[in-house]
């Protein structure tokens, strides 16, 4: 891969126009809640939750999705897409079921987290960025977290797996084959689960 | 100290509001709300409390900078949470909503502002629904929205939530997120105080600077003043990770030295290693040795050691922990997140990432040694914000001490230290999106 790092925001460019696409009622419904939370004139700020809804409805976000995110926050498509192209939490092709993102950053990466990472991409048999053959995972490196007294920690599409153990990965991907999400530690604070 | 900001964050539904109203919960409103709003400002000034993001800046002169004259004005408290290291303002996000909730309210009724904005990390999607349910108790109870508690004052609470970039966490990038643009930074002054959200006076501040507001005004600025040494009161989170036996936020009052923290909490380093050097306050702040141990782990006292206590984000390095190696882990993270707004950064964290990479990996020359300190040189302080003296701290700070790591390295051409627990294929993290 070239590894350049000029303009590094623009290299993720959408790839393709995706199917037509409108938000669903309830979505709507959602995005009309959402949107009188900020002044009336500046409904732009609703864009980063108008394109989480996007990317829950379709999986990710196509030319289509900010062309409706566009129309229906008043502004206009290059405004939205300037602003995809800038968050890293926004996918603009399809991603596996589940999203295995390692932390890389300090204090992950000092308990271990380069090798959780070794130890996926050899059980997937896919480099970091790629998606599996059958669509169901895809692993991305991802920097700090936040969780770093749970170190080594992977986010698995929005919910946490703390103390990951390299030698476990294979473990890890055989629970979530077999049970999801609901396999994940979770977040420790969550006392209530325990 | 007792723990107070965190007494109760392990106790089953601390978050939901019968549990936060069993123990005081919501006293502290009551009590500013029969204040005129100077004096809450003033209480916080006498406090000497000083915000907990990572500059140390004292609260109570923001509030006072807050342009009154203007309408409206805005809260937008700072929870993008996202210096390496750091994880205090989640647990209290997450176990204590209500306390931040309430240290909004009494933040805009001190400023005038009638609407305060938690803006959120895109990864913490949890936090999202804790914070988003505490809130709509407090409004359902009257401790938001219209008529506070019969007070008159009328003031909204929301939940903004970012989608994944460091800078977000800048003040004047994060009121652009808000805005709904990129997390770029804005040139200063004007400060966010006179021009901020939407043009509009706006206080930024941290979580844990407006959670601790209801406890000086229900317990009073000189109770907050006594709980530290001077100008630095009050509770105070710490972040411990690392290669320590029990990573973990500890709250202590700032009269703790690091040695109590990272040995006494935080149990010291794992068996058979030794103590090899110090990150202090988050990934942004110069190291500290292992003869400074007995510094105090206080903004004031941190600074003459020669570091920063930023976020509080206590990074701890065992002898197995290669400089170099970390030096470019952290680049890699800075090279990553510029925002690529100004030039020097956007340009020269890709620079010296990549020189630092090749000698990891043995392919250095003496001469770059000396580039990365001039492309240090020519970053820090040509920025329009802090990124760019933080991304270069790395560098500067692991060539001052370990600059003999450095130098071993293109001797020998080849990793010096190569730990168990890092990759063995050295080219893994080349594919990082």
């Amino acid at each position: 891969m070239a590894y350049d790092a000029t303009f590094h925001k623009s290299k993720r460019k959408l790839e393709d126009e995706g199917p037509p696409f409108e938000y669903t009622a309830e979505n709507r419904a959602r995005f009309d809640e959402i949107v009188k939370r900020y002044p009336p004139d500046r409904r732009r700020s609703a864009v980063l939750p108008a394109l989480y809804l996007a990317q829950h409805q379709q999986g990710y976000i196509t030319a289509n999705a900010i062309r409706h995110v566009a129309q229906c926050l008043g502004i206009t498509r290059a405004d939205v897409e300037d602003v995809v192209s800038f968050y890293t939490m926004f996918y603009t092709k399809p991603v596996g079921k589940f999203v295995l993102q390692v932390c890389r950053t300090l204090s992950c990466a000092l308990n271990g987290a380069e090798r959780v990472t070794e130890e996926l991409q050899e059980k997937l048999g896919i480099k970091p960025g790629e998606t599996d053959a059958t669509g169901t995972f895809t692993l991305i490196e991802v920097e700090c977290l936040g969780a770093c007294d749970r170190a080594p920690v992977v986010m698995v599409n929005d919910a946490w797996q703390e103390c990951q153990a390299p030698e476990d990965a294979g473990k890890l991907i055989e629970q979530l084959r077999s049970r999801g999400e609901a396999a994940l530690t979770g977040c420790h604070h969550i006392v209530e689960h325990k | 100290m007792d723990p107070i900001l965190t007494k109760y964050v392990r106790e089953p539904n601390s978050f939901t509001l019968d549990f936060y109203l069993a123990h005081e919960g919501y006293d502290a409103l009551k009590m500013a709300l029969a204040k005129k709003p100077d004096e809450i400002i003033e209480m916080v000034k006498a406090s000497g409390l000083r915000g907990r993001g990572g500059a140390g800046f004292p609260t109570g002169m923001k509030w006072q900078f807050v342009d009154k004259k203007i309408e409206p004005r805005y809260i937008a408290c700072n929870a993008d949470e996202s210096e390496p290291g750091t994880f205090k303002d989640h647990l209290l996000m997450e176990r204590n909503p209500h306390l931040l909730i309430e240290g909004c309210l009494i933040g805009c009724y001190a400023i005038g502002a009638k609407t305060a904005y938690i803006y959120i990390r895109g990864e913490f999607f949890h936090v999202q629904r804790v914070l988003e349910q505490a809130i709509a108790e407090a409004y359902a109870k009257g401790f938001a929205g219209k008529n506070i508690l019969g007070s008159g004052f009328d003031c909204d609470v929301y939940v903004h939530r970012g989608a994944g970039a460091y800078e977000a966490g800048e003040e004047t990038a994060l009121l652009e997120s808000l805005e709904g643009k990129r997390a770029q930074p804005r040139n200063k002054p004007p400060f966010p105080a006179v021009v901020g959200l939407y043009g509009k006076p706006t206080a930024v501040n941290n979580v844990e600077t407006l959670c601790n507001v209801p406890l000086v005004v229900k317990n009073g600025a000189e109770w907050f003043t006594k709980l530290g040494p001077e100008k630095n009161g009050g509770p105070k989170l710490y972040c411990v990770s690392g290669q320590v036996k029990r990573p973990g936020v500890y709250e202590a009052s700032m009269n703790i030295t690091l040695r109590e923290l990272i040995e006494g909490y935080a149990g010291g380093v794992r068996d058979g290693r030794t103590l090899k050097a110090v990150i202090p306050g988050g990934s942004s702040v110069p190291i500290l040795m292992p003869d400074q141990l007995d510094t105090q782990a206080s903004f004031d006292a941190i600074q003459k050691a020669g570091s920063l206590l930023g976020s509080a984000a206590i990074i701890v390095l065992d002898d197995t922990t290669c400089m170099v190696w970390l030096a470019e882990n952290l680049l890699h993270f800075y090279r990553h997140e510029s925002c690529g707004k100004c030039t020097p950064c956007r340009e020269g964290t890709d620079w010296l990432h990549k020189i630092v990479r090749r000698i990891e990996r043995g392919e250095g020359q003496m001469n770059d040694l000396d580039m990365l300190s001039s492309i240090s040189a020519n970053i820090a302080g040509k920025t329009l914000c802090a990124f760019g003296d933080a991304a270069v701290t790395p560098i500067v700070t692991t060539l001052k001490h370990f600059r003999h790591e450095y130098e071993a390295h293109i001797r020998e051409g080849k990793c010096t230290l190569p730990a168990s627990w890092r990759a063995r294929n050295t080219h893994v993290h080349a594919g990082a999106h």
